[in-house]
């Protein structure tokens, strides 16, 4: 038997480059005659634009250029659009560079092209901009109010979209007879993504074809070819060659067309000389699009026997100042549709109003709206479990759509496939021995020591997307993906896919199953991504959508490949197609295992044509679009336990059980990292990470001082699980799981809080719960001693 | 993150760095750079030269002359971390990273006095002395007298901080730190000493615009219950901790600090 690698833990082969230093990173390329590119960024949130006196910055020695927003119009450069539509929304225009107005700290005024960077941020500093400031807001539910400041006049009220999913009456009409109903108010807020790899570009023009090269940091090549060569800039798209190379880190916010790619490829062209942008940290806090902040009111209701009736949810959703690529969709398509989680509800009805504020733009970030639904719907869970006064596993135990209801048609559009919930539950019930925990945590609040424990039983869709489905929604993009699998005369293989790594360690998961497929080493197969010269086409990673979507079109390919050997085979081994079969890593008569050739043999020959089927092409080559029928609904058990000091109000993560159902696993080790890294962004949500903005509309939370990110000291080890219910309509069953860490793990570790602080009569509070925060709501349960 | 234009020299001594000093009002001094680099990168500051004495022989280690441990600027916190000087020791354990500790002098953080650093409240509360020197000749200031406000020291132009001066032996000591869990930098952080003639002294760092003593402990000594040690109104308050928060992490802190120094 050949080895099969489907299921090992085999370690990641980009690795060994990346930590030793080896990765090669767009701020890594240099290239002949290079410039540098520095940003001049507004001061202000909102601010009209008098004049702008570049002239002592031109005099700087080693200044090539002062880019201004006027410059790019007069050049027919198009504002940047968004890539989701909704009906009646309104579409701020917004620009690479700001010709009139800004409305966000850090929107870019103009962009300085000089030999060096540190030239270029000299001159920056001397580009003298006449701001006019305009009052600003920075909340979603302050823009919304009667008489705040107007960010766009094409949005009236700040409003860009109202949405709403679901039958508003039969919900009205599920509270009318219910037992019971709660309430809760939740802000879930706004997060900077922080990927470690600041965002970088480098275009490089070339006058002899009229060609255009841009490397940047991106999870989708090749949607940005087609919004910068078809919607921005008017470039063909086969003369603008988008690579991104290794990537340190997305979690979305490498998705989105960003401005900065524009100014360096209209300078390269202007100037004829390649120029490269790199953002400073100080410049991602301000221009990174960010995610999350939403603010919800939530109601739901159950029947005398505890069974779930209906969910009422209005969301204020802050988009920030501009619409970036999938604004429009996170908080609607990818927020509303989740709702209805793993129960059974008779009615969902949720509504959602988009605002625009002084603030930089809001989009998908790690789970993009998912997170946000789940939050929702497990906080309001445990709520009714705790006013009902009922354990809250057993309260969604109570609930779950049971295993022979699938396919499960929900209020929300979705109709989910498969799911098996309550094993998860069992198993992570069972891991953290959850009737023990509960009984220490009734002895240890008797002696001060106040620990909760939190649960989520979530449910995410992911794996984006039918195409026709998000077509109908709106999406100006396809979603399936392509795979080319090229075999050499050598028997080496060379895959190449839409899909796009930049942590995921898709060269080793991908490389896994295509050498099963094949039945040849991992080590003859690579994996090659992100860049639009060599692949077919493709729509890039996020969404859990590698696996399920790219994978799936590699697998489909490498099915064509070995197709294709086995006629070669028969005709080698004068045998009917049909007898033939691949084993042992090669192609024989059935029954007859002498009878062979070997995968090296057939690449051989399908490159010779020597001696080869008179009706049969040469080459080894097969190429596959797969377009999914549904997306995966991967889901599980996440369960959270803390500790609160009532001294300090600080949280501490002392316990976190996760049972995750992704399908089946390719490869443990990457799995577990992709929880690893999932949960401890859900926790930095929750306990840590706080985005502040001032009524200005300054970031006062704007650096590595401020903004706290998650460290190995608020972590705990974790206890993973899984259980394994694989996709019924995609070829390997998988489902993904790069967000379910982040969509499970804020809800559970919030509850944990609550739960935590549920002697000192707190029934909500707002994330993150900073310690401050904490001691407040402890404070204010006790009574006063009589000397304060 | 790019600073502006500098000159770079590298001091050969003392006397040559003060010389430099004096010659360009402009210049600063760079120790380990962990504080003064970054704000260079923001340009927060832009000074037009850089006198790097970061590695004078003279102003490095640690020795003992009678009852006083005498410690060089340049002594890093790395050092200091592995040495038995009282309270230091432990307070240098507590900042940064190992890569700040290997770089970063007590010298350094001293003369910069950012309000949320951990060595003052230890030098205060250790009754430490500062050494200064400048072209025109050497003082000693106590730790009181040293810090001044927010970033600002007794330092005048022209002179550099060459030396601290602390008890060789104390009875008891501790520093307690509740840290900002983005800059680890202390919101409040407490230390008390119990010195070998049995009087107390506590500072705190962090909680105010600089390091200052905790009074109220110091006169109720070792059995104060540690209530309401400071007043909110002498305090800072930002959007992780406001004022009265931090008062209460003082109280908080310091009836931790007290009951290991004692």
């Amino acid at each position: 038997m050949t080895e099969k690698f489907f299921g090992k833990a085999v370690k990641r082969v980009e690795d060994p480059r990346f930590i030793t230093g080896a990765g090669n990173y767009t701020d890594d390329i240099v290239l002949h005659n290079m410039t540098y590119a520095a940003m001049v960024r507004s001061p202000y949130a909102h601010a009209k634009i008098n004049s702008i006196d570049a002239s002592a910055a031109l005099a700087l020695p080693g200044v090539l250029a002062v880019l201004t927003g006027k410059d790019l119009v007069a050049a027919g450069i198009n504002p940047i659009p968004p890539g989701w539509l909704l009906p009646d929304l309104k579409i701020s225009a917004h620009h690479a560079i700001q010709p009139d107005k800004v409305t966000h700290v850090g929107n870019i005024v103009a962009a300085v092209i000089a030999e060096t960077r540190a030239i270029a941020e000299d001159a920056a500093a001397l580009v003298d901009v006449d701001y006019e400031m305009l009052p600003a807001v920075a909340l979603g539910s302050t823009a919304l109010a009667e008489g705040a400041p107007q960010v766009h006049e094409l949005a009236p009220g700040n409003v860009a979209f109202k949405w709403e999913i679901g039958d508003s009456a039969a919900v009205d009409a599920e509270f009318a007879h219910a037992f019971k109903t709660v309430e809760v108010k939740l802000r879930n807020q706004r997060l900077v993504p922080n990927a470690i790899e600041p965002r970088s570009s480098l275009a490089d023009y070339k006058r002899a074809g009229d060609e255009y090269t841009l490397y940047t940091t991106s999870q989708n090549p090749h949607i940005h070819r087609v919004m910068l060569g078809a919607f921005i800039m008017g470039i063909p798209e086969h003369k603008l060659r988008i690579v991104s190379p290794d990537v340190g880190g997305g979690f979305g916010s490498k998705i989105f067309q960003y401005p900065e790619e524009v100014i360096v490829l209209f300078a390269s062209k202007k100037l004829n000389r390649p120029v490269k942008w790199t953002a400073t940290r100080s410049e991602s806090f301000v221009s990174d699009a960010q995610g999350r902040d939403h603010e919800t009111v939530a109601e739901m209701c159950v029947d005398a026997d505890h069974k779930v009736l209906a969910l009422r949810v209005k969301t204020i959703a802050n988009l920030g100042a501009y619409l970036t690529t999938f604004a429009p969709a996170v908080p609607t398509y990818l927020y509303g549709t989740l709702m209805n989680g793993t129960y059974k509800w008779k009615a969902i009805h949720c509504h959602v109003t988009g605002t625009y504020t002084n603030t930089v733009g809001v989009d998908a970030y790690r789970g993009a709206g998912r997170p946000e639904a789940t939050y929702v719907l497990e906080r309001i869970m445990s709520r009714m479990a705790l006013e009902l006064g009922v354990d809250p596993l057993e309260f969604r135990r109570k609930n779950f759509i049971q295993p022979d209801e699938f396919p499960y048609q929900t209020p929300v559009a979705l109709q989910y496939d498969s799911g098996n919930y309550e094993p998860a539950m069992d198993k992570a019930m069972a891991m953290l021995d959850y009737a023990g925990l509960r009984a220490k945590q009734a002895e240890g609040r008797k002696n001060g020591k106040y620990i909760g424990i939190g649960v989520s039983t979530y449910l995410e869709a992911c794996g984006l997307a039918p195409s026709a489905l998000v077509g109908s929604l709106g999406a100006q993009a396809g979603q399936w993906e392509s795979a080319l699998v090229r075999v050499s005369a050598t028997g080496k293989v060379e895959v190449l896919t839409g899909s796009h790594s930049h942590g995921q360690g898709h060269e080793t998961a991908f490389a896994q199953v295509v050498a099963d497929e094949l039945q040849i080493p991992m080590e003859d197969v690579s994996i090659v991504h992100g860049d639009t010269a060599r692949l077919p086409h493709g729509w890039g990673t996020y969404g859990s959508r590698s696996a399920p979507v790219g994978l799936s079109a590699i697998k489909m390919a490498s099915d064509k490949i070995n197709d294709k050997a086995k006629k070669i085979a028969a005709h080698l081994l004068e045998a009917s197609v049909d007898d033939i079969v691949h084993e042992d890593g090669k192609y024989q008569v059935k029954g007859v295992p002498e009878k062979s050739k070997s995968f090296f043999d057939i690449a051989l020959m399908a490159h010779l044509a020597h001696n080869y089927p008179a009706d049969l092409e040469p080459g080894l080559e097969a190429t596959h679009f797969y377009d999914p029928k549904n997306f995966v609904y991967p889901f599980g058990t996440h369960l959270a336990v803390v500790e609160v000091d009532a001294n300090t109000g600080h949280i501490q993560l002392i316990r976190y059980v996760c049972v995750d159902d992704c399908g089946p696993i390719i490869n443990p080790l990457i799995v577990e990292g992709q929880v690893h890294g999932g949960v401890a962004q859900g926790m930095g949500q929750a306990l840590l990470e706080n985005t502040v903005y001032d009524d200005n509309g300054q970031l006062t939370s704007g650096s590595y001082l401020e903004y706290t990110m998650p460290r190995a000291d608020n972590m705990v080890q974790l206890e993973i699980g899984h259980t394994v219910t694989p996709s019924p309509h995609n070829p390997l069953g998988v489902k993904g799981i790069g967000e379910a860490g982040t969509i499970s793990s804020t809800a559970a570790i919030a509850n944990a809080v609550i739960d935590a602080l549920e002697p000192f009569g707190v029934k909500h509070l707002d994330m993150p719960y900073t310690p401050e925060k904490v001691w407040r709501a402890i404070s204010a349960s006790l009574p006063q001693a009589a000397d304060d | 993150m790019y600073t502006s234009e500098f000159t770079y020299h590298k001091a050969s001594s003392v006397s040559d760095a003060l010389a430099q000093l004096a010659s360009n009002p402009d210049a600063k001094l760079l120790a380990g750079g962990h504080s003064l680099i970054p704000t260079m990168k923001l340009r927060l500051a832009s000074p037009s030269a850089l006198i790097d004495v970061s590695s004078l022989p003279e102003l490095r280690g640690i020795r003992t002359e009678g009852d006083t441990i005498i410690i060089g600027a340049m002594t890093t916190h790395r050092e200091l971390e592995f040495s038995k000087v009282p309270l230091l020791s432990e307070v240098a354990r507590l900042i940064g990273d190992p890569m700040v500790r290997n770089k970063g002098t007590i010298g350094g953080a001293l003369a910069h006095a950012d309000p949320s650093a951990d060595y003052p409240a230890a030098i205060l509360a250790l009754n430490a002395k500062i050494k200064i020197q400048s072209s025109s000749g050497a003082r000693v200031v106590t730790a009181d007298e040293f810090f001044q406000g927010m970033f600002t020291t007794a330092l005048a132009p022209g002179e550099m901080l060459v030396e601290i001066h602390v008890p060789a032996s104390v009875k008891g000591a501790a520093y307690e730190k509740f840290a900002h869990p983005a800059s680890r930098y202390a919101v409040a952080g407490v230390a008390v000493v119990v010195h070998s003639d049995g009087s107390l002294r506590a500072a705190v760092t962090g909680a105010g615009d600089h390091a200052m003593r905790l009074t109220k402990l110091e006169s109720e000594g070792v059995s104060s219950a540690c209530k309401g040690l400071v007043s909110a109104s002498d305090l800072m308050g930002d959007h992780f901790a406001s004022a009265e928060y931090r008062a209460h992490l003082v109280d908080v802190m310091a009836s931790k600090a007290l009951a290991r120094a004692k």
